[in-house]
């Protein structure tokens, strides 16, 4: 486990603090294409203050689950940012396996949220909660062969390390790999984020959304816990991708920082630019679009197994890269990826 | 030994006893329930001795069966599965002796002590099963263990569909004690004993014996565990079973099956790698399907059983991860991929424990199974519901349960296998990464059905509204086994540092060597520990600030918004079905559901009606018309049947006469 340090810590810290300004960013994009001025970016910080501050209205219908979803859901996204790296920038907490630990988290979220939508007996909350039931079993696997294919690439299966690891060497010998990787993940950030073109969040009809409908009888803060939770996850998601398109390593921690953040709002606005260019899928096209992404991030890590192997016993592409990918991490460090590596 | 011998003699004396107990007496119930538990906690101290890696206790007595030898041994690796066995046993006859007296379809018209003296036989004889080392000895206590539990599957006797059940389960048990029969044949052959401590000298029969054996084990064995396609008495029989019986079936009586490939595997020094590739396959193909056939199921128990059938393609894609990890010379593959099969073992048996009794209880407070009738129970039913609620987000594998552990070590023997150098090696990380993802995603979506049907929204008849909760003989039971599963979760390090020598037996591995290679491992779970430490902590700080903020401010109760409308009524939610439906309709060719449809007609359409069911296809398209195609055949022998005393004597004395003149003419 990397200890803490204040770098880990900051980046925490930026992921709470910054997370609503994606969804901000996304409509201010969205605005500009459509001609618009927009909402301010800080929008959702608006909306969370004033949903705090209300008070709530429940369903005869439903129980303790129901207001125990979304403090559940945003506990898991909240541990969830604890494994996750920013770039460089290692998190708090990070061990061999992390990513597993992260996608339990998400997965317990998801799973609260339907929970807390089918407590309340509607139809359309029932019909949001199978969708997205449906739409995340198989988004899963996209996500875990993703993190597989980076797990490969940088020889290490924690978190911290892979994203350590990774530079724009990669990208130059590895592109097509990444390149797939990361369309792997930019679907799978769309559907786990109620995106276009998986689910519109804007739609003014029930009946063809996903996430939105789930969360049609919750109010007051048990709202402003959603929808914050919805940011920190699409925070969450934005960074692994943007680590993975800008993998910087000055040396400079703030710089790195830096970098990292912009990447993040970009990924925020490339989020924009595809909700203003496409139209939803419908709703039977999604299961297509989601197995594609798990076949993109298939077909990556198929391209990364060497069956000729060179004289260390290590594929070509590796021992080629050897010479620049000295990894900071020490012995025991390799020891806890749990793999006894063949000495080089 | 002295005390597993008590505890033998515990079950077999309360079960002889309760049987002997007059009809209509409560004596019979109370003592078999009694033996049952005591036997349990006699046999407590030695099992835990053993998993802690103490001397390995031996008993040998004679025994004239021919080549027949009573040898217990209680090893690691049996301690391992006795464990849960004791655990389980005890907590189901608890729960059973309301269940039972308490009335549910009718139960109080039967005599309980025969039940409970089957009760008491099953569970001594699986632990004869787990214990044994002789052959003989082995296939008697399995096949008493298949008659015991035959018998209490056809408890109702009075319902055709579990006399249907009851008849299918003995068919299916019987063809895969036939493979086994073969099996210990060609083995101790092999070996030159029956004594199974020395079969270590099946290293040196060829390849291809060592691989029929495989099979054989794999077609034997697989039939109690449930491998696809040989599954197909487990959606028959663990319904039709009275609650606690399907409890301790499916949570320990199919692990029998998985006990005995592990013990077979363990005799071998090499292991060729194709049965480490059969395995993850059939791991894989057991895990995806089972959970797909369990997302079109309307009855809950019947969910649950294809839900074992997803469990137990976990465990075995384990074992095959750690077959290849020992093929290839990977100690850590191996260790996480035994040791994730092996504690899954461990944590399906509390799990699935738990939903079995909670769905009994279910049954027991409505009078239903059916999940279409059912509907916001967790309001009548708080603690069945809470308990229900642990068992489906373990069994999903989601953090900070117990399942999320075992298929966290899964997983990690995925991605160990994936960034190791070796092409082969990463193929069995990529299939070990997408297929459980799959399972894992499609369990959740099943059991967000399971548990949001039945217990949330409103109650869909009025058998769910008048439903009342159970008696604490039968919710404590269940609080004991959510409590476990939380417990294997957030203390995860203990419970890896516990598995140290059954994983020390099986990947021969000396104990030093497994503790350093498990060093990274130890590092995962208390990550995940630390993880699941701040999420608890994090709810319990969001939890008390949510709480106090709505105190301060206005909250309001009325009705489910329904774009306005005023009157919802339940029939308009959500159904089981509905749910599955886009999930179902995707998996279309692998599980071709029924539709039987009427649909609105006229211009003033009075009735409609839809109706699914998904029938298991490898029952319909493999074993019925193979089944019917013998019971062709075989009606042409039938002159043979005469009916006459008599001629069978002649039948039996010319067989043994031809055998003897065999024997005689081959030497």
């Amino acid at each position: 486990m990397a200890g803490l340090n204040w770098t880990s810590l900051l980046s925490v810290i930026a992921g709470i603090a910054l997370a609503p300004l994606l969804p901000g960013i996304i409509s201010r994009v969205k605005a500009r294409f459509a001609g618009r001025r927009g909402a301010p970016v800080f929008q959702l910080y608006f909306d969370l203050w004033k949903l705090w501050r209300k008070g709530a209205v429940y369903s005869r219908t439903t129980s303790w689950l129901f207001r125990a979803g979304p403090v559940a859901g945003l506990a898991a996204a909240a541990v969830a940012l604890l494994v996750l790296p920013f770039g460089s920038v290692p998190a708090p907490l990070a061990f061999a396996g992390d990513l597993i630990l992260l996608a339990g988290m998400l997965g317990l979220m998801r799973f609260m949220t339907i929970v807390a939508a089918l407590d309340t007996g509607s139809s359309f909350e029932g019909m949001g909660a199978s969708r997205e039931a449906f739409f995340s079993a198989l988004a899963e696997p996209a996500l875990l062969l993703a993190l597989g294919a980076l797990a490969r690439v940088t020889d290490a299966y924690s978190l911290s390390t892979m994203y350590g690891a990774l530079s724009f060497g990669h990208w130059w010998s590895l592109g097509p790999v990444l390149a797939l990787t990361a369309a792997a993940l930019v679907i799978v950030l769309l559907a786990e984020n109620a995106r276009i073109p998986v689910d519109d969040p804007n739609t003014h009809l029930e009946l063809t959304m996903i996430h939105e409908v789930m969360v049609l009888d919750h109010g007051g803060p048990d709202f402003a816990a959603i929808q914050y939770g919805a940011a920190l996850k699409l925070w969450i998601f934005s960074t692994l991708l943007a680590s993975l398109l800008l993998p910087v390593e000055t040396g400079m921690p703030a710089l790195d920082f830096a970098c990292t953040l912009a990447g993040v709002f970009g990924v925020a606005a490339l989020v924009g630019i595809v909700e203003s260019v496409m139209a939803r899928l419908r709703m039977v096209l999604i299961p297509q679009l989601l197995v594609s992404a798990s076949v993109l991030a298939a077909v990556a890590l198929l391209l990364t197994l060497n069956p000729v192997e060179t004289k260390a016993g290590r594929p070509a592409f590796k021992a080629a890269q050897a010479g620049e990918l000295q990894r900071p991490d020490s012995a025991p460090a390799q020891k806890a990826d749990g793999i006894d590596k063949p000495t080089r | 030994m002295s005390w597993i011998i008590a505890a033998l003699a515990v079950w077999l004396a309360g079960g002889i006893l309760s049987a002997a107990m007059p009809r209509g007496s409560r004596g019979g119930t109370t003592i078999g329930a009694l033996s049952a538990v005591l036997g349990a906690v006699l046999g407590m101290p030695p099992v835990v001795l053993a998993i802690a890696g103490q001397a390995v206790e031996v008993l040998r007595w004679n025994w004239p069966a021919p080549y027949g030898e009573f040898h217990l041994e209680l090893d690691a690796l049996s301690a391992w599965f006795m464990a849960p066995l004791l655990v389980l046993s005890a907590l189901s006859a608890i729960y059973g002796h309301e269940y039972l007296t308490g009335g549910a379809g009718g139960h109080e018209r039967k005599a309980a002590g025969p039940t409970w003296f089957f009760y008491n036989v099953l569970v001594a004889s699986m632990a004869v099963v787990l214990l044994a080392r002789n052959a003989v000895l082995f296939l008697v206590a399995w096949e008493v263990m298949a008659l015991a539990s035959f018998f209490l599957v056809t408890f109702e006797d009075e319902q055709p569909q579990v006399r249907d059940a009851g008849w299918v389960y003995l068919v299916a048990t019987h063809l895969g004690t036939a493979f086994l029969l073969a099996f210990f044949l060609i083995a101790g052959r092999e070996a030159g004993t029956l004594d199974m401590t020395k079969w270590t000298a099946l290293n040196q029969a060829g390849g291809g014996v060592c691989g029929a054996l495989f099979v054989l084990a794999v077609v034997g064995f697989g039939t109690k565990a449930g491998f696809m396609p040989l599954h197909v008495w487990l959606p028959e029989a663990h319904p039709a079973a009275p609650s606690h019986v399907s409890a301790l079936m499916s949570g320990i009586m199919i692990k029998t099956g998985i006990y005995g490939l592990v013990r077979f595997l363990s005799y071998f020094e090499n292991v060729p790698a194709w049965w480490g590739w059969a395995l993850i396959a059939i791991g894989l193909s057991s895990g995806v399907l089972g959970v797909l056939f369990a997302q079109a199921q309307h009855d809950l128990k019947r969910l649950l059983a294809y839900h074992s059938v997803e469990n137990i393609g976990i465990i075995t894609l384990g074992l095959g991860l750690g077959l290849v990890g020992l093929n290839m010379r990977q100690p850590v593959l191996a260790l996480l991929g035994f040791g994730g099969g092996l504690l899954h073992v461990v944590n399906h048996a509390l799990f699935k424990g738990l939903l079995f009794l909670a769905a009994g209880s279910v049954l027991h407070g409505c009078g239903t199974r059916q999940i279409e009738l059912l509907g916001g129970l967790v309001k009548r039913m708080p603690w069945t519901g809470a308990c229900f609620f642990i068992g489906s987000a373990a069994i999903c594998g989601l953090p900070p349960l117990n399942g999320f552990i075992s298929e966290l070590m899964l997983f990690a023997a995925g991605f160990a296998g994936i960034t190791h150098a070796s092409a082969t090696v990463s193929l069995s990380g990529v299939a070990t990464l997408g297929g459980l993802a799959l399972i894992s995603g499609l369990a959740a979506a099943c059991f967000a059905k399971a548990f949001g049907i039945v217990f949330l929204g409103e109650p869909r008849d009025q058998r769910a509204v008048h439903a009342h909760e159970s008696g604490w003989a039968m919710v404590a039971p269940m609080l004991v086994l959510a409590v476990a599963c939380a417990g294997i979760g957030l203390f995860s390090p203990w419970v890896l540092a516990a598995m140290r020598p059954v994983l020390s037996q099986l990947s021969q591995l000396a104990p030093a060597e497994v503790a350093f290679q498990l060093g990274g491992v130890e590092l995962m779970l208390a990550g995940v520990a630390f993880g699941a430490g701040a999420f608890l902590l994090a709810l319990v700080l969001l939890n008390a600030a949510f709480r106090s903020k709505l105190r301060r401010q206005k909250t309001g109760m009325t009705v489910t918004w329904d774009c306005g409308y005023a009157q919802p009524t339940a029939r308009m939610q959500y159904t089981g079905s509905s749910f599955a439906q886009p999930l179902l309709a995707l998996f279309e060719p692998l599980l071709q559901t029924k539709q039987h449809r009427r649909p609105p007609d006229g211009l003033f359409p009075k009735a409609a009606n839809l109706e699914t069911e998904t029938p298991d296809l490898c029952r319909s398209r493999l074993f019925h018309p193979v089944f019917m195609e013998l019971n062709r055949l075989l009606g042409r022998l039938r002159w043979l049947q005469q009916g006459q005393v008599q001629l069978y004597v002649l039948y039996i004395a010319l067989t043994l006469v031809a055998l003897l003149a065999w024997k005689l003419g081959g030497n």
